[in-house]
């Protein structure tokens, strides 16, 4: 007989399958957003939180996880959202921070500097994902996902996106 | 409960029409980096709005998300006269974005203590992308403000034109009582002077006087709207009342 720890092992395992699609080298586990797996009899209530308020991939990881639950035989699969306690960089995991980097992405910093409302902040200082160069600088606090900023390499020139502060 | 519902309409609205109004810009702003920044704005604002709205339906019950954005009317809708009125220059853009990112930062400093566990969170989880909003914003007014004299006499402009909408956001309306006397809700005659205070500064920086005695548009909360309302309503809702009930 399986035991409810090992079920929700098991899950947590087959939600490893599921990536970010505007990250497609993070996993939603990688990414921290999975909070909980609830199991009433057998049908499992998976708990996730948003990483950004408008973040729209967040419809397609849900769907995402129902259909990888389901084709591993689980019935009624249920996904929750919710938004307390706010999910921040910090809940990424080391192994993520690490796949970004790899991906040419620069993971946020481990300590967050300009999370405030005081104009004209210095930028954070960035490690270039391409050289490990820190001669970087910030071209947009915008960039291609809400997510993201845009930053440039001054050494290898190299533009590139840093997974900004939330 | 139904002063709740109403305050959590008039959060929604207010945010899901400023959102539709900078999505204007989409493929038209003065660079690439500054239309991506506006319509990434638009973004957070709309996942705002859902926030509220999926929160209003269920205070409603037997509803949702979009319906409650579909299918109402002008006079059903309640967010404040800034949020509708026209992007006109990037400037005037800029300056309405930079009013209302000021007035929702105070806002959500104090919605993300609320009793109401769900507007609380809501405003938690907002507060730090409406920081980006209201550096970005704030930026903006400053260089432009104390920028050429085109851009400076562009500034003078919007805020002549943009002036007279901001008492409201200071006013309370009916349904904001209740929701202030049970602390869910924030009383905005307290944001006023810290907002005024922190505009103050920012204009000074951009060389830009705070006009006084300006007769102060109002009415917006309460459902009463300019114009503009009715022709962004007919955009944002047509596929639902040409398509009943069609879905992506
Ligand atoms: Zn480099």
């Amino acid at each position: 007989m399986i035991t409810h720890s090992t079920d929700k092992k098991l899950i947590y395992s087959y939600l490893e399958e599921i990536k970010d699609p505007e990250v497609p080298v993070l996993s939603i586990t990688d990414l921290g957003i999975v909070r909980d797996v609830i199991l009433n009899n057998d049908e499992p209530e998976v708990i996730i939180t948003p990483t950004y308020t408008g973040c729209p991939a967040m419809d397609m990881i849900a769907a995402g996880i129902k259909m990888v639950l389901t084709s591993h035989g689980y019935k009624n699969v249920k996904v929750t959202s919710v938004l307390s306690p706010v999910w921040t960089t910090d809940w990424m995991s080391e192994e993520g921070k690490r796949k970004l980097k790899e991906y040419g992405i620069a993971p946020p910093n481990p300590k967050q500097q300009v999370c405030n409302e005081n104009l004209f902040a210095p930028n954070e200082t960035v490690q270039c994902p391409h050289c490990n160069s820190y001669h970087t600088h910030r071209i947009s606090e915008f960039g291609s996902t809400a997510c993201k900023a845009l930053y440039q390499c001054d050494d290898c020139k190299e533009p590139f996106d840093y997974f900004k502060c939330h | 409960m139904n002063a709740k519902i109403d305050y959590t309409l008039h959060l929604a609205d207010t945010t899901l029409i400023l959102s539709q109004r900078n999505s204007e810009w989409c493929g038209h702003g003065p660079i690439l980096e500054q239309d991506i920044a506006i319509t990434n704005i638009s973004l957070d604002l709309i996942g705002q709005a859902r926030n509220f709205y999926q929160y209003a339906a269920k205070l409603i019950g037997n509803t949702d998300e979009d319906k409650i954005a579909y299918l109402r009317t002008e006079r059903e809708f309640k967010n404040l006269l800034l949020a509708e009125q026209p992007n006109g220059d990037w400037g005037q853009t800029i300056l309405r974005q930079y009013f209302f990112s000021q007035y929702q930062y105070l806002l959500y400093q104090q919605l993300q203590n609320s009793k109401d566990e769900q507007l609380a969170a809501i405003a938690a989880k907002a507060i730090k992308e409406t920081s980006y909003h209201l550096r970005w914003s704030g930026e903006w007014v400053i260089r432009l403000g104390e920028g050429t004299d085109e851009s400076h006499q562009r500034m003078l402009n919007a805020v002549n034109e943009l002036w007279g909408y901001t008492g409201e956001m200071f006013i309370p309306a009916t349904y904001e009582s209740p929701v202030v006397k049970e602390n869910t809700g924030v009383s905005v005659d307290s944001l006023k002077q810290p907002w005024l205070e922190k505009v103050k500064t920012i204009f000074e920086e951009a060389t830009i006087t705070v006009p006084e005695k300006v007769f102060m548009h109002s009415g917006g909360k309460e459902g009463k709207h300019t114009e503009h309302l009715g022709f962004i309503l007919t955009e944002l809702q047509y596929m639902q009342r040409a398509y009943p009930n069609s879905e992506w």
